[in-house]
């Protein structure tokens, strides 16, 4: 290696004596030349390298646990606020209500929850650190795949919280634990999918408002103008017509059915190929913004 | 470090880069030999951010071609991707995880296993000096502690390239040091290191060459040396000993330097910017200027010729583009 001439080797940098604050430093180089002396490990696998990401998004929910309140207490107050409200006049009581509404609740709280993903993208773009992930020689899409690692646990969560929530107001899923079970599963999978979206919006749009704008005027709509709270069959037919073909219906239907007891094959499968589809096309125009940023 | 240090780390050839109208990289041709530090020196805007955005794989350029030790920076941005580190302009870290934290993450997505990854954080952070710092989240950490850890960060895995964009902008002149002293241990230990700012100060101590960059275009380049005496001008300073004669000393030396001379704050001074006349040097000039004094008997107590700063040398190829583009 050439070592240019002016400066002194590694061994002759001078090292201050430290007084009490925390900034009086001068670098060793004899231990950076150690530190810098060791080997290279090979490149991380797609699974690692998407795991540390992941790791992080945990990290940041440790570091700021304010963050979860649109997990616990937004859904808790979703469910208590629709219980109350409607179930005396769309369904005579509110436990018979209850019954009918929970699994809807709980779709709207998680579909709802997929658009902080964007705004979470979106902020971290603003920021220096993007650049260094970016230039970092790991599998492309970890980047983006460790957000949504964080947020699977951040939907799982919401889902639980509202199942309890339902349980102590008198819910009975008659699916019993394991069609319980794989209702929350078929949610946290297809938010999972559905987060593609927002990642789109989070790198193409300029401000974080703009991506929460966004993100609110598909949500509302989709979420209200479905199954959740009320049967479609009361709607207009042009409107029952529009809902019958909304993805969020059809999820709810298949939800539903989970925990039910009573869910068809041809519902699951429609939610699964429906969740490829969106990380099919979203997330290849995901990679692609990442990649031309 | 394995490779051999023949070839140069970075080649551009007429790299172009775009934003609407605005040319912010307007074709740089850039040949920066390895194991030095290579400085890029230029105002705010002048597309130094930009070029090393590009050269870093973060930016696709719009026009020309840039060879990162060979690598296309665009066909082979991977390979590109595994040899350099970048430290931007704003701190590359993240704020919201401790300092641990930052480096930790980083060495497990360069390939550490969980437990190598963390002694690696520990060793990196005592030799930065933030051992104390180490669980402290980053937001809390002052202007040269966040810039000490996003070096660390950088040099996690010893890259062959290192791009220090603006390094020491904003930090007071403690730690300004620190970062100078750091850039140089990792030189000497091998890898190249790409530094842009705008202080001629800066890249005068660390660069071993020097590109001016000013509205997205190179306008010189050479070591430090060659760009000072490109300019041809030194300050030639002048101390009589008797004030009296100053007015008298003060056309003597007009006359022969054939540039104003400025009287000093000082009664018994004159300084004067020396240039180049056709094959006559600035040394050679001021010596035929004190033959003069000696004649007409005005005593000289003491004389300097300096050479001109980087920020004259600066001034003077700014101030020539902007004529050049005058005339156009």
């Amino acid at each position: 290696m050439s070592i240019t001439e002016s400066t002194p080797g590694p061994g002759t940098v001078e090292v201050t004596k430290g007084t009490e604050e925390e900034d009086a430093y001068t670098p060793s180089g004899v231990a950076l030349a150690a530190l810098l002396d060791s080997p290279r490990p090979p490149r991380p696998s797609p699974l690692a390298a998407s795991l540390a990401f992941g790791w992080r998004a945990m990290l940041k929910i440790k570091h700021v646990p304010e963050q979860l309140f649109d997990v616990t207490v937004f859904p808790i107050m979703m469910t208590l606020m629709f219980t109350y409200l409607f179930g005396g006049a769309l369904a005579g009581s509110t436990s018979e209500y209850l019954q009918y509404l929970l699994p809807g609740i709980m779709v709207m709280s998680v579909v709802m929850t997929t658009m902080y993903t964007g705004i979470a993208v979106k902020t971290d773009i603003d920021k220096g650190v993007f650049d260094r992930f970016r230039t970092l020689p790991v599998w492309r899409p970890a980047a983006m795949v460790g957000y949504l690692l964080g947020d699977l646990f951040r939907y799982a969560l919401a889902s639980v919280v509202i199942l309890c929530v339902g349980l102590v107001l008198g819910y009975r899923p008659d699916g019993g634990v394991l069609g319980t079970a794989a209702a929350i599963l078929l949610l946290v999978g297809f938010s999972f999918a559905f987060s593609w979206v927002w990642t789109m919006f989070g790198l193409l749009l300029r401000s974080e408002k703009s991506v929460m704008g966004v993100s609110m005027m598909v949500l509302m709509p989709l979420t209200f103008l479905s199954n959740i709270l009320v049967e479609p069959e009361t709607m207009p037919g042009w409107l029952e017509a529009c809902v019958d073909v909304s993805p969020v219906t059809r999820l709810v239907a298949a939800v539903r059915g989970l925990m039910d007891g009573d869910a068809e094959l041809g519902q699951i499968t429609w939610v699964l190929v429906a969740g490829a589809l969106l990380i099919a096309v979203f997330g290849t125009i995901t990679m692609r913004l990442y990649n031309r940023k | 470090m394995s490779e051999p240090r023949g070839g140069p780390a970075i080649e551009t050839v007429g790299l172009v880069k775009t934003f609407g109208d605005k040319r912010a990289v307007d074709g740089i041709d850039l040949s920066v030999p390895s194991g030095m530090v290579y400085g890029v020196l230029g105002p705010n805007g002048a597309g130094k951010t930009t070029a090393v955005r590009m050269l870093a794989t973060l930016t696709r350029p719009d026009g020309g071609e840039a060879r990162v030790f060979g690598h296309d920076v665009v066909r082979e941005a991977d390979a590109v991707r595994a040899r350099v580190s970048l430290t931007g302009q704003y701190a590359s870290v993240d704020e919201d995880l401790t300092g641990e934290e930052n480096l930790v993450l980083l060495a497990r997505l360069l390939g550490h296993g969980k437990p190598a990854a963390r002694t690696r954080a520990g060793q990196l952070l005592d030799a930065f000096g933030l051992a104390e710092a180490a669980g402290k989240q980053a937001k809390a950490y002052s202007g040269g502690m966040r810039r000490r850890l996003d070096i660390a960060a950088s040099i996690l895995n010893t890259p062959d390239l290192l791009f220090l964009d603006e390094p020491t902008t904003g930090l007071d002149p403690r730690s300004r040091n620190q970062v100078w002293d750091i850039v140089r241990t990792v030189v000497e230990l091998g890898t190249t290191v790409l530094l842009t700012t705008q202080y001629l100060d800066e890249a005068d101590r660390l660069a071993g060459r020097i590109a001016v960059i000013d509205r997205g275009r190179v306008i010189a380049e050479g070591t430090p040396g060659q760009l000072k005496s490109s300019v041809g001008a030194g300050s030639v300073q002048v101390r009589l000993r008797d004030a009296d004669r100053r007015e008298e000393a003060r056309s003597v030396l007009a006359a022969v330097l054939d540039v104003p001379v400025q009287p000093g704050n000082d009664p018994v001074t004159l300084t004067a910017r020396v240039m180049a006349d056709g094959g006559t040097g600035p040394a050679e000039l001021a010596s035929r200027a004190l033959a003069e004094l000696a004649v007409l008997g005005i005593t000289v107590d003491d004389f300097s010729l300096g050479q001109p700063t980087l920020d004259e040398v600066f001034l003077a190829l700014t101030d020539d583009e902007q004529r050049q583009e005058a005339v156009i």
